[in-house]
């Protein structure tokens, strides 16, 4: 009975037929904790072309003001595709430690 | 004008379509159904309804085109019988969850192998867990009346859940039979414009097919039951109202009971089998014996406070599946069996009528022997 509570609590209201009626729901759905390897940026290597950027499948990587490269764990899920396209080999990857 | 024509059930059911007016028709034929989507696309190159036909490349993609009208806002319908249904099976639970009130118009026939084009059941029965409400036809003029009655029990707010309409192949679908055509005021009045509450729109976005965790999965599945029972409510509401408007009616909408009253012996059929079993109960009345029909129309939901109504005073219930679970008698035995668990009826299962074979006066007569004298059901062959 009590899991029952517990399980309710945490549930979103439900919509007929599962729609989603406000966009950006995604969001709040954190996939980082997936991840196997976690990919790192040297920054000090990295030339700022922005491949990682635009290639990231889960847009977990974003720009600073300054034109930095940095990576969302919270969404990043490891694929590594960043440290593959990387022409300067600036990302490299760690088994992920939890 | 309201007129009667002597027409092919297949005609009578591109007809009440029509009266529906959806504005999408996916369609792809398969025989028997064939003759709906032929019907309808001669009705929409002579411009006597506004709907888009497509032309799909499969019944998959029917059914995916389906529910993609249908997310858009608006009524559709498509036909289709056995492989077709089992391409689509995909689809349908995505239909259903999505509760989107869609109708189809199955013709019934077997499922291969060994193929075989002609009628049973195996094809609906098949599909009868993925959350679509299921409504057979034992006459043409029926399956004219539960497409109208159809939509509007799929459009309901408190159902939303999609409507197989079946109608036995070749049976009913190839029959000429006397069809009362009703009038496009008189089907209008019954049937409101669809006006969902969610739909794709570009000013709104929204998002339709999200997946669910697996803290809220069980939830949608529940409200989908939920639904369901109350869909029981609603088709005895709309049989009622479709009575009162066009004067005919099928039983409470969901189940029939003929000849019950005194009654020890009965047989449950469903479609057009059930007229065979008039003419058999008719003739053994007129001897003395008191055999009694129950017209099963609802599969899905299965109306199962009815049954136990309409069973209380029988000793024997036979019931005539024209599908075989193989490995576990008939699915609809089963069904029966163990919606009537508890009371003093007992059920006998008959397999029969499988891939086309003739379920005639002489194969209900010897089911109707059988279960009089207490003995096991088999396959009727």
């Amino acid at each position: 009975m009590k899991v029952k509570e517990k399980e309710k609590k945490e549930n979103i209201p439900l919509t007929c037929g599962a729609v989603i009626t406000q966009p950006g729901s995604t969001k709040k759905y954190k996939t980082g904790e997936w991840r196997t390897f976690i990919p790192i940026i040297d920054q000090e290597k990295c030339i700022k072309c922005g491949k990682c950027w635009m290639n990231c499948p889960d847009g977990a990587i974003f720009k600073t003001p300054e034109g930095k490269f940095m990576i969302n764990y919270a969404y990043c899920k490891g694929c590594l595709i960043c440290e593959k396209v990387c022409p300067v080999k600036a990302i490299s990857h760690k088994v992920e430690e939890k | 004008m309201s007129e009667k024509k002597v027409i092919s059930g297949a005609e009578g059911v591109a007809i009440a379509v029509k009266l529906c007016k959806p504005k999408v028709l996916p369609m792809y034929p398969i025989t028997p159904s064939t003759l709906v989507p032929e019907k309808l696309s001669e009705f929409v190159f002579n411009g006597e309804i506004d709907s888009k036909m497509i032309h799909v490349e499969s019944e998959h993609s029917a059914i995916s085109a389906l529910y993609g009208a249908y997310a858009t806002g608006v009524r559709s319908f498509t036909a289709t019988a056995s492989q077709g249904l089992a391409l689509m099976h995909e689809i349908l639970p995505i239909v259903s969850g999505s509760r989107f009130p869609a109708v189809m118009f199955v013709a019934n026939r077997a499922l291969s192998g060994p193929l075989s084009i002609w009628n049973d059941h195996s094809d609906s029965m098949s599909e009868r867990d993925q959350g679509w409400i299921q409504l057979h036809c034992e006459s043409n003029q029926e399956a004219f009346d539960t497409i109208i009655m159809a939509y509007r029990i799929a459009e309901s707010k408190k159902v939303l859940l999609p409507v197989m309409v079946c109608a036995d192949g070749f049976y009913l679908t190839h029959a000429y039979e006397p069809i009362q055509i009703e009038d496009q005021e008189k089907v209008d009045a019954f049937l409101p414009d669809y006006t969902p509450e969610h739909y794709l729109d570009t000013t709104n976005p929204k998002t339709f097919g999200a997946f669910a965790q697996p803290n809220s999965y069980m939830e949608f599945k529940e409200e989908e039951e939920k639904a369901m029972r109350e869909a029981i409510r609603e088709i005895i509401k709309v049989s009622k109202e479709f009575d009162k408007s066009f004067g005919r009616k099928y039983g409470n909408g969901l189940v029939e009971g003929i000849n019950l009253e005194e009654a020890e012996y009965a047989v449950l059929g469903v479609g057009s089998v059930c007229g065979t079993i008039r003419e058999v109960i008719k003739e053994l009345n007129e001897q003395g014996k008191k055999i009694g029909l129950i017209k099963l129309k609802s599969i899905r939901p299965l109306p199962v406070e009815d049954l136990k109504i309409l069973c209380k005073d029988l000793k024997i219930l036979g019931v005539i599946d024209k599908h075989a679970s193989i490995g576990f008698g008939g699915a609809l035995t089963n069904d029966i069996r163990s919606a009537l668990m508890g009371e003093k009826v007992k059920v006998e299962g008959f397999v029969a009528g499988l891939g086309g074979r003739d379920i005639n006066k002489e194969k209900i007569k010897e089911l109707i022997n059988t279960i009089m004298k207490n003995k096991e059901g088999y396959w009727l062959k």
